[in-house]
């Protein structure tokens, strides 16, 4: 077996290495680097899906509209970039869950959920939940009855899966705003189910 | 390739759990590492799909020990000393000066940045051909063992399902990754049942995946 470099330099140290050596050399600089840092960290996240949710469960012409076109439908709230070229929305129901993947990698829809979680990258999610997803689910929190119908999604293309949850009970006094912020990233990807409000 | 990338249906790797208090990086150097890598394509003149095959070419126990961003950090370094932007090792003199040692530090090589046409930018193509499957259509995933990149996962290579929707034309990773051109092609969301993939008593499933035309057959 080929060895792996056996004393490599811990990965913050490459990190400093490799872009002072391309800043040096002009072609990254710290202003572009912290951007795009802040970018993921403070734009663009969960938050941006949770609108879309909130207002396809309280807009029916919307809702109709995201399911036809998603990435159109997402485009109007200016919901799009690297890692959304194809939307593509998919329902939860009480009879009927979806939950995504990407076996190969993490592909993820960046521009409507933001870098993809841990447990999303975890190898035993990518590897199990193709294969056992009622049990995968059942240790993440979410129980399903034995007559609902499942359905996994493996990203392996350009398309990106987006779930729209099912809105639950007790919110139809609640605002958009106020649904937006019940709505996780865990429940857009399809391992959890929205929860009532407290 | 067949590689460690290739997870799906693997087994070994434990539960999954969800941490709520998890933040976007763990640590700074995380952020870092998902910038320089979400750059390299460009700096290195290649693309999207060559940086997935990049994380392929790692080696397995280095795939597993790295992590997410130390993946990106090792694929951002892999193709800029591919494209000769770096020399192979300057990165580790580099660290190991920054370390208080005193490592001699290569000199630049020749670029070497791939030549190849892109018909646009993103993924997706307008292509004339007619789709060769339709919705509704039974298909078999064809048995590939391409050597090189591509992205139908081993657990659905031959196996029997159904084309339920048609998707947007896209180029073909197995062609972009390796700089010999785009081969744009019909994309299809194919559903394989639970029990065809993993045989009696599987979990009440299906699933949906997306192959490219030329991984597909007529059964």
């Amino acid at each position: 077996m080929t060895a792996v470099p056996p004393t490599r330099p811990p990965a913050p140290i490459r990190a400093e290495a490799l872009e002072a050596l391309l800043t040096e050399r002009g072609l990254v600089n710290a202003d572009a680097i912290d951007g795009l840092i802040n970018r993921f960290v403070n734009d663009v996240g969960p938050m941006n899906g949770a609108k879309v949710v909130a207002k396809a469960w309280t807009d029916e012409d919307y809702k109709a509209r995201l399911m036809a076109d998603g990435t159109a439908a997402v485009g109007e709230f200016g919901f799009a970039g690297p890692q959304g070229e194809h939307i593509v929305v998919v329902e939860n129901s009480a009879s009927s869950h979806n939950v995504v993947v990407c076996t190969l990698c993490s592909c993820y829809p960046w521009p409507l959920l933001g870098l993809p979680p841990d447990w999303y990258k975890d190898p035993a999610y990518r590897s199990r939940v193709v294969r056992e997803p009622r049990t995968v689910l059942a240790e993440m929190g979410l129980e399903l009855d034995a007559d609902v119908d499942v359905t996994v999604w493996d990203s392996s293309a350009e398309n990106r899966y987006f779930i729209l949850p099912e809105r639950p009970a007790g919110t139809e006094e609640l605002s958009e705003d106020d649904l937006a912020a019940l709505v996780t990233r865990e429940a857009m990807v399809g391992v959890a189910k929205v929860s009532s409000p407290t | 390739m067949d590689g460690i990338h290739d997870m799906g249906g693997t087994e070994g790797w434990g539960t999954v759990s969800i941490d709520p208090d998890e933040k976007v990086f763990a640590e700074d150097w995380e952020g870092r590492a998902f910038a320089l890598g979400a750059m390299s394509g460009g700096l290195s003149g290649t693309n999207l799909d060559a940086f997935r095959h990049s994380l392929e070419r790692l080696h397995p126990l280095a795939y597993l020990q790295d992590g997410y961003y130390g993946r990106w950090l090792a694929c951002a370094e892999l193709l800029l000393v591919d494209s000769g932007v770096l020399a192979e090792g300057a990165v580790d003199a580099r660290a190991r000066n920054l370390m208080g040692e005193s490592a001699e530090e290569p000199a630049d090589p020749e670029l070497a940045k791939p030549e190849y046409e892109r018909g646009g930018g993103g993924s997706l193509r307008e292509i004339d051909d007619e789709p060769k499957f339709a919705v509704g259509d039974a298909i078999r995933a064809r048995d590939m063992h391409a050597r090189g990149h591509h992205r139908m996962p081993a657990y659905v290579r031959g196996h029997a399902g159904v084309v339920t929707a048609i998707r947007p034309a896209a180029v073909l990773p197995d062609a972009t990754a390796h700089f010999t051109g785009e081969d744009p092609q019909h994309v299809y969301t194919v559903a394989f049942e639970a029990e065809e993939l993993w045989g009696p008593g599987a979990e009440a499933s299906t699933l949906h995946i997306d192959l490219f035309e030329s991984y597909m057959e007529t059964t």
